[in-house]
């Protein structure tokens, strides 16, 4: 099987209201990753698009993205898994390039989460969990999150600063990415002033400043063989491991409450894939929907022993000078969360990092970057190891 | 002959159901006579909250029904300030899950429950809870 590559990366700005359809949002990511990649619309043998359903009208977007990407009359697939979606959709092109059925695939990630309003979301959200048994109890992701926050401060004795402490760090790097959609920076005196929206209470222990925010943005990635890659690109960044897991969708289902199963697993077949361990990786992106979510991820990803993550963040390690860079474009709690193209962003910034190109937030010769990209809540997971 | 009537009881369960016909919408019998009930496998006995239908460990669809009694473990809860349309004249409300060790129940810490008392780890009991708009579901009390 020959090595696997990707070759371009894109992604829109994240707004909170993008002014335009589906379609005209995806082509921004689109031809951002064209542009990078250097190539035309006929060297892609496929497309994958990724996103979850029910934000917006247009059923089966695949085939509308398709047409108006230029990709006709190659063949398109629709991946969804929540949150994951881009990541899985990199997993899919990686099996479809791998099996020598293409040689060029583009996954393209979006969602336009502004057509409905905030607490509708929180709805269609809270239906990405078990619909017949939670939902009807008046469920929301934020509450769900809330909850393993609350199991980790009782376990370990994580307090709502150490989470507080992770937005700080994302406004630190927030403010220097033009792509993110909430550029200001955070202060953990505005967690201690009760007056300050980022201490406004969503779902306890959780407050608004620990949570990302909707927005609308897309992504793409460009992925391609081993001999396509060495003909169209200087630097090629390779796909080294991948991992992909599921688990219980209602938490009744599931025995860990301080981390996620999913993450655990699809970590370790990555980086047994990858044929390297956590102290090789140089830096990472990780799906922090909330700092909660951040802080499991260090613990299991094995950054950090179960418990100690809080220690990685109150010393700064997972800063840009840290051992053990996280987040430095300033995670999804900066840069906004549109589903289905949150995976393609955070490989993009991976990307970047690897070939040098990450300007302002770039990290001292990286050798492997690390993806961890969650669906739902730890329903679905995803990790994807990359290097150059 | 008309059309025979769909069992559509399980739209009755919590503030807003998804949910109208399910094999196992004699949970919702049992939650008016004030039962709250898992299901378990005839055919390789293991016990299933939320109820199920059919076994995956057996592919057995042979099962009986047993009452969630006695007390369980508070794993953790989480109280809400927002809500999901649908909601918003229930809030606030802690949603919560309890650990009985062999199953476990996701569900909502009564509301005559003083925050100040819930602590993870803490003994609670189910019962079941008839809600403002008549809708049924089950709530935690301290045990």
């Amino acid at each position: 099987m020959g090595k696997v590559a990707i070759i371009g990366v894109g992604q829109s700005t994240f707004t909170r209201a993008y002014p335009g359809s589906v379609r005209e949002l995806a082509f921004e990511g689109f031809r951002d990753a064209m542009k990078d990649a250097q190539i035309s619309t006929k060297d892609i043998g496929a497309s994958v698009i990724c996103s979850a359903p029910e934000y917006d009208k247009q059923r089966s977007p695949a085939g509308v993205f398709a047409e108006y990407l230029g990709l006709n009359p190659q063949p398109t697939f629709y991946v969804e898994t929540l949150c994951s979606s881009s990541s899985m959709g990199l997993r899919l092109a990686y099996s479809l390039i791998s099996s020598g059925l293409h040689d060029v695939v583009a996954v393209i990630g979006f969602q336009k989460m502004s057509e409905i309003s905030s607490a509708e979301s929180q709805e269609r959200m809270g239906r990405g969990a078990d619909i017949q048994w939670e939902s009807p109890f008046g469920t929301m992701m934020p509450a769900y999150y809330a909850m393993y926050a609350r199991a980790h401060m009782a376990k370990y004795g994580t307090t709502p600063e150490d989470l507080a402490l992770i937005r700080v760090k994302a406004g630190t790097y927030g403010e220097l990415n033009e792509k993110a959609a909430y550029r200001k920076g955070v202060t953990l005196e505005m967690f201690a002033n009760p007056e300050d929206r980022m201490a406004s209470p969503v779902a306890s222990p959780l407050r608004t400043g620990d949570c990302c925010a909707n927005a609308d943005g897309s992504s793409c990635i460009i992925v391609a063989n081993e001999e396509k890659a060495k003909s169209f690109c200087k630097k090629p960044v390779w796909v080294k491991g991948l991992g992909a897991a599921s688990t219980a969708v209602n938490l009744a289902g599931r025995d860990l409450f301080t981390g996620l199963t999913v993450a655990q697993q699809a970590g370790e077949q990555a980086y047994k894939m990858a044929g390297i361990g956590p102290k090789d990786i140089d830096v990472a992106e990780v799906h922090d929907c909330f700092t909660i979510a951040e802080m499991m991820a260090y613990e299991n990803l094995g950054f950090a022993k179960p418990g100690e993550g809080k220690d990685l963040i109150r010393s700064k390690e997972t800063y840009k000078e840290g051992s053990i860079p996280v987040n430095v474009d300033g995670g999804l709690l900066s840069k906004g969360h549109p589903i289905g193209a949150t995976g393609g962003s955070q490989v993009r910034t991976v990307v970047l990092q690897l070939r040098g190109e990450a300007g302002a937030i770039q990290v001292k010769n990286p050798e492997f970057g690390l993806v961890h990209n969650i669906g739902g809540v730890g329903l679905y997971g995803n990790v994807t190891i990359l290097g150059r | 002959m008309g059309k025979k009537d769909t069992d559509v009881r399980f739209s009755k369960f919590g503030t807003v159901s998804f949910t109208a016909t399910t094999k196992v919408n004699d949970f919702i019998g049992s939650l008016e006579q004030g039962k709250v009930m898992g299901t378990r496998c005839k055919g390789c006995g293991m016990v299933f909250f939320p109820p199920r239908a059919d076994c995956y460990k057996c592919l057995s669809s042979d099962m009986e029904w047993f009452e969630v009694s006695g007390k369980g473990k508070l794993v953790s809860y989480s109280k809400l300030e927002y809500a999901p349309v649908g909601f918003d004249k229930d809030l606030p409300y802690s949603i919560a899950l309890l650990d009985y060790g062999t199953y476990k129940v996701f569900g909502r810490i009564a509301s005559d429950v003083p925050e100040a008392e819930i602590k993870v780890g803490m003994e609670m009991k189910t019962v079941v809870n008839t809600l403002s708009n008549n809708q049924l579901n089950y709530v935690f009390q301290k045990a």
